[in-house]
């Protein structure tokens, strides 16, 4: 099922996350990954959904999600108009034999060293999700010793939003 | 000028025009009841017997006026104990607000004594709900609660205040009640589409739902039936918003339906379906349902749409708006040959039962025959609910009290408490089985101490009968746990809680009892001994379509 990726925008207050994620628990999705954070506007909170859905599934959570008196707005970002990005922070053992290799898949991929010492190093990668996972396969003949990926957040490219997205 | 929280409370209850409220008092609610003390003139509390029984009677202090049902409990198990009610109301979306008090700000977290988070437990069955720990936020969260209950579709809202809010003070300025939130709009065009596919139709059925009590739609809904000419089917949910007498009513729709109801949606060529969700009880098979005929779908709330069922045209907004911008593109229209086919069915009655004394139709036929139009029937829930809303002589709106899509046994005795409570003038009849009512009894004391003069009909088989029916048919006739077989005393119980009963075994009996209980002053029982093996029919089990359907 494809997967499909939604800003809501929630009044900051208490219990907000709670009030989204039953939601999409008791409705029977699936949250894939979910970020949330502060707006231009203090008292508006962004949290951005990765989760799989489709059709007539997907009308049914995002009508559902705009009832809850805490969302202001629910935004479909659309694949082809929309930027995404993760950010990954990798564990990965290395030693004086094989540290040259790695940083070389880490300068291609252009992410950065944050942390080194003789038994690991720590990468630090910001892309759209498939240039992570492309990198996570590079670097896969290694000894991964520790992923952290923070998930989806995204934005449209368009300067006003499409409200039929909804 | 400045007032404590609990004094706050009274306030902002009377400036939404509140002045009866059902609850039960508690260690954390302290503040609020020493506050209503003093507001006893102008706010009437109902005490009952649980807090279940305060939440069901608030429930149907909603159902039976349309106003918002109010009720208070403390904290912990008092709290727990709404829980069954507030689903109850948010199943059928009726206006309650729920006000909990919870331990104090610095005790909250720390597993302190009758602590819970209602707020945190009832979050999937309330609209909102507020947690209130700073007495800046009381008055608005209070506010708000009865705006969102009320706007949109209604429901539930739960208000949860720490103990020390409801003694901290603060200035407080009288508000009016906070505008609703306008009803979403529509566009002409896509009404006129669907005037145009009405006034298309050859075959068109209605079928509506508690949407169109809510929204008071029950004038536009008559003028689309004579204008179009079109028959009407309901769900429980709208029992009594089209007279039970008029020839265009084809009755009650889906499990327990009518033969006329089911066939008409199923023979169609357009279903018109207004204020209703097409549930598992109606759409039993959501792939066969209408599967003749194009569907119309007006609501106001847009999650409704193809939830269930797919739609070909969809409305999103209040029925009585949009029935009115409607009404005027429809034509005027005959489908006199339509109707008579689909009123023809429903000739098909089921044969009585061969020695049986006293019957569930007879019962309340009696009783509809014995009581004036204005009558309010409440019931719990299992086999007496179906005949009520099978048998029954609906004639209003509001006046069919009744658990729908959560299907609380138990909820009956509070509801008929909180509808007579609301409506002194009016006659409540509850309906009962043994069954459910040995879930809700206790409320007998709630009833005798206010001098309700409920009268309580049990249906008394000696089986749990829905389940039991369901075992019949389906599981062998293993009946398991569905023997009840109480050995309880109704008149003798009744009697020891204050009230009067009677126990009959004939129709004879009944009427004789029934006569009486017209003139008691408080509440009567009358246990009514009925066969088991009567069953609930027609029915469409489970998953199946009209072609499923078991006649006798």
């Amino acid at each position: 099922m494809a997967k499909e990726v939604i800003s809501i925008f929630v009044e900051n207050q208490s219990n907000v996350l709670t009030r989204i994620s039953s939601l999409f628990g008791r409705r029977g999705f699936n949250i894939d990954s979910l970020t949330v954070s502060t707006t231009d506007d203090p008292k508006i909170s962004r949290i951005t959904v990765v989760f799989e859905g489709s059709g007539q599934k997907l009308q049914q959570i995002l009508t559902q999600t705009e009832k809850l008196e805490i969302v202001k707005e629910v935004r479909l970002l659309k694949k082809s108009e929309s930027l995404f990005r993760e950010l990954l922070l990798l564990k990965i053992a290395c030693d004086k034999y094989n540290r040259a290799g790695i940083v070389q898949i880490v300068d291609i991929y252009r992410g950065k060293i944050i942390s080194l010492n003789k038994e690991c190093m720590i990468i630090e990668l910001t892309g759209a999700p498939e240039k992570i996972d492309g990198f996570l396969d590079m670097v896969s003949c290694y000894e991964i010793m520790e992923i952290c990926r923070t998930g989806i957040t995204g934005i449209s490219r368009n300067a006003i939003v499409d409200s039929e997205d909804v | 000028m400045k007032l404590n929280g609990s004094q706050i409370v009274m306030e902002v209850l009377l400036e939404q025009g509140v002045d009866t409220v059902f609850g039960y008092p508690g260690g954390t609610a302290l503040n609020v009841y020493d506050s209503l003390y003093d507001y006893q003139d102008k706010i009437h509390h109902v005490l009952t017997a649980h807090e279940q029984g305060a939440a069901h009677a608030a429930d149907g202090y909603a159902r039976s006026t349309g106003k918002t049902g109010v009720v208070f409990s403390t904290s912990g198990p008092g709290a727990t104990n709404l829980v069954t009610g507030i689903a109850t109301a948010y199943m059928d979306s009726i206006p309650l607000v729920a006000i909990t008090c919870n331990v104090s700000d610095d005790m909250i977290g720390r597993d302190s004594f009758q602590e819970v988070s209602i707020t945190g437990i009832t979050l999937p069955i309330t609209k909102h709900n507020y947690f209130v720990n700073k007495i800046d936020n009381l008055a608005a969260a209070i506010r708000n609660a009865f705006r969102i209950a009320n706007e949109g579709r209604k429901g539930p809202v739960l208000i949860d205040i720490t103990k020390d809010v409801t003694a901290a003070t603060i200035e407080y300025t009288p508000m009016p009640p906070i505008a609703l939130t306008p009803n979403p709009t529509f566009n002409q065009t896509t009404i006129e589409e669907v005037a145009s596919v009405i006034n298309m139709s050859k075959r068109p059925v209605i079928y509506f739902g508690g949407g169109v009590q809510s929204s008071g739609a029950r004038k536009e809904l008559y003028e689309l039936i004579q204008k179009a000419d079109i028959p009407a089917t309901y769900t429980m949910m709208a029992a009594g918003v089209i007279d039970c007498d008029d020839p265009k009513n084809l009755g009650l729709v889906g499990m327990h339906g009518t033969v006329a109801a089911n066939k008409s949606i199923d023979e169609a060529d357009l279903v018109i379906a207004l204020g209703t969700r097409f549930s598992d009880r109606v759409a039993l098979n959501p792939k066969r349902f209408a599967r003749n005929a194009a569907i119309i779908q007006i609501d106001i709330d847009a999650s409704e749409i193809n939830k269930n069922v797919m739609i070909n045209y969809s409305i999103i907004g209040d029925i009585k708006e949009v029935l009115t911008a409607l009404l005027p593109q429809v034509n005027k229209a005959e489908h006199t040959e339509w109707i008579d086919k689909v009123t023809a069915y429903q000739k098909i009655v089921r044969a009585p039962m061969p020695n049986s004394q006293l019957r569930p139709k007879e019962i309340i036929d009696y009783v509809c025959d014995n009581t004036d139009k204005e009558t309010i029937y409440v019931t719990d829930v299992g086999q007496h609910q179906m005949w009520a809303a099978q048998f029954v002589k609906h004639h209003n709106m509001h006046s069919f009290i009744t658990s729908g899509g959560l299907g609380t046994m138990g909820f009956g005795y509070g509801a008929a408490i909180g509808s007579q409570v609301a409506n002194p003038d009016k006659r409540v009849i509850h309906f009962t089985g043994d069954g459910s009512f040995h879930m809700n009894m206790n409320e007998a004391c709630t009833a005798v101490s206010y001098d309700l003069p409920i009268i309580t009909i049990i249906f008394d088989n000696k089986v749990l009968g829905m389940v039991y029916q369901w075992q019949t048919i389906f599981y062998n006739k293993h009946y398991s746990q569905t023997i009840l077989n109480r050995k309880t005393d109704y008149e003798a119980v009744a009697k020891g809680f204050g009230a009067q009963g009677f126990t009959c075994n004939t129709l004879n009996e009944f009427k004789e009892a029934y006569k009486k209980a017209l003139q008691c002053k408080g509440p009567v029982w009358i246990a009514c001994n009925i066969d088991k093996e009567e069953r609930v029919l027609p029915m469409i089990p489970n998953g199946g379509s009209v072609k499923d359907m078991i006649i006798d």
